[in-house]
């Protein structure tokens, strides 16, 4: 493998995410919050949503992590903010689809950024990194 | 030494990973095995396959033989009086985890102190915390200096009258502190306290006397001393272990069973429940053989060059945090500014070169350092300068890999 192959891990917008996180920090009110660790490596996430008639209004992540755990926060609470419920477990479901290397139809996800994760799939080792905050926000919305 | 040799004797060191030959830098967590280890395990299963201890037919005397052999070696690698002291189990957790129920459930009361520290591996942190609780007993820590390294006047001043249990690591996985336990041991028995030493970064590195540290108890496995895996380690002082109820109840470990009662066999069998792990023991006894070759006193001063080459090289990239004491064992325990340890580690990984990155089953210690995970490159006697050289570069290119992307 050579660095080529770690472009396809590390891209441009990934690493965007990762300098630059969307919905860092903490929620006011009432959310639900979940503490959520790796207990592999160490990474940690805390999730917040605020869930309002079955959709999330809003969500916000904190935590310390590798690049890829951290850029999947912040592209996942991207994503699910203002969609029902229900569609954002379809969207987790499919993000654990394509870290298996499996196809998925990624227009009908509402992925957008979340495309850029694709290449994790080929590091087996880093797949936990992306997938802690979509466990997270699974085990937020099923505690509700 | 020459580990250029010694390199050869091992297999799986020569193969590409990535289209870069391998270096093999993970060693603290599991250790390479030469090839008389593989044959060990394998000529056993070829030829000699058998229960042990039930020697009527002629297989079983040969497996038994083999068992009963790796184990005098094991006595002889670190000095045991004799054979009744060493215990075959799992590996190191298992054997501090028989300690902490037989012994520690059996003779501590409510009010007794267990003495561990800061830079335990959770094997030697969590038996203690239970073992705490079901007893009422209180556990506590003796502070560690900035460096990483433990003061014997913070030792004294943490053993009390109150001390049952001194539970130390012989060498830090994480800081490579090698830790004054000879002394700890002579301070637990001031005290009337035993003293367990977790060994599983000892054994490996440097040659162990049981009988010149004096501790009561010490625990080590064979994996990471070119071993297999499942096989370990727990020595302990025969009139400590005479005393101790076994742990496990079953076959192999009794004496006489009747319907409502029973009695055991001598030690060292007594803890030995269930058909044991002979390919392990056998594979454990021909590593020894191994190291024994080698010599224990030159791995640990093949090992001694190697850190200190290592801590002057990588000091030298900029913005590099550097863990532990500068006296340490072979290993360097790091981060770099604004790289995360696991992309890190990715990155290395795709240079052929394997380190660890994480917590290092050490969470208390991570918390200690005010970080969340470290990079770990550990040595052994199969590394090189080469490999540390190939570490730097690999660390060059992470930090330039890093700086573009960004």
């Amino acid at each position: 493998m050579s660095f080529n192959n770690l472009d396809t891990l590390y891209r441009q917008v990934i690493m965007d995410h990762y300098k630059t996180p969307r919905n860092r920090g903490t929620l006011e009110g009432n959310t639900l919050t979940v503490d959520m660790n790796n207990p592999t490596c160490g990474d940690r996430i805390q999730l917040q949503l605020q869930v309002t008639d079955g959709k999330v209004e809003d969500a916000k992540f904190d935590g310390e992590g590798c690049s890829i755990s951290m850029a999947s926060a912040s592209m996942m609470t991207q994503a699910i903010k203002g969609k029902p419920v229900e569609e954002a477990l379809e969207m987790s479901e499919g993000f654990s689809h394509m870290m298996l290397g499996e196809e998925v139809d990624e227009e009908a996800l509402g992925f957008d950024d979340i495309v850029a994760l694709q290449g994790v799939s080929k590091f087996p080792a880093r797949i936990k990194c992306a997938t802690l905050a979509w466990k997270a926000m699974e085990k937020g919305v099923k505690e509700e | 030494m020459d580990a250029k040799a010694i390199r050869e004797q091992f297999p799986i060191l020569h193969q590409e990973v990535n289209g870069h030959p391998l270096v093999y830098l993970d060693s603290s967590a599991t250790s390479q095995k030469p090839q008389s280890v593989i044959d060990a395990v394998n000529d056993y299963y070829r030829e000699d396959n058998s229960n042990v201890h039930r020697g009527v037919h002629t297989l079983g005397s040969r497996a038994t033989e083999k068992y009963e052999g790796a184990r005098d070696k094991v006595r002889s690698f670190i000095n045991a009086k004799s054979t009744a002291e060493i215990i075959f189990t799992r590996g190191t957790t298992t054997s501090i985890n028989t300690v902490a129920y037989s012994y520690a459930r059996a003779n501590l009361q409510a009010g007794d102190e267990i003495v561990i520290t800061p830079m335990e591996h959770h094997s030697n942190i969590i038996p203690w915390q239970q073992a705490a609780k079901a007893t009422g007993a209180v556990l506590k820590y003796i502070p560690l200096e900035a460096d990483g390294t433990i003061r014997l006047e913070a030792a004294r001043e943490t053993i009390t009258p109150n001390t049952r249990v001194v539970a130390v690591s012989h060498v830090s996985n994480v800081l490579g502190t090698v830790n004054p336990v000879k002394e700890l041991a002579a301070i637990a028995h001031e005290h009337g306290a035993v003293m367990l030493v977790d060994g599983a970064q000892g054994a490996p590195h440097m040659r162990v006397d049981v009988e010149e540290l004096d501790c009561d108890f010490y625990c080590f496995s064979g994996h990471k001393m070119c071993g297999p895996t499942g096989i370990g380690v727990l020595y302990g002082k025969r009139d400590l272990l005479e005393e101790m109820e076994p742990v496990e109840f079953g076959g192999e470990m009794i004496d006489f069973v009747n319907l409502y009662d029973s009695t055991w066999k001598e030690l060292p069998w007594k803890f030995e429940g269930g058909t044991p792990i002979i390919a392990g023991a056998i594979g454990l006894g021909a590593a020894i053989d191994f190291l024994q070759e080698v010599g224990l006193d030159a791995i640990t001063e093949h090992e001694k060059e190697l850190a200190a080459y290592a801590m002057e090289q990588v000091r030298m990239i900029d913005g590099i945090d550097i863990y532990g004491p500068e006296e340490r064992a072979a290993l360097v325990t790091f981060n770099i500014t604004d790289v995360h340890p696991h992309d890190l580690a990715t990155v290395l990984d795709a240079e052929g070169i394997a380190v660890r990155a994480g917590h290092h089953c050490c969470q208390p210690l991570m918390k200690w350092l005010d970080v969340t995970a470290t990079a770990r490159a550990s040595f052994y006697l199969y590394n090189t300068k080469e490999d540390v050289d190939r570490l730097v570069d690999g660390l060059v290119k992470t930090k330039e890999y890093f700086g573009d992307v960004f």
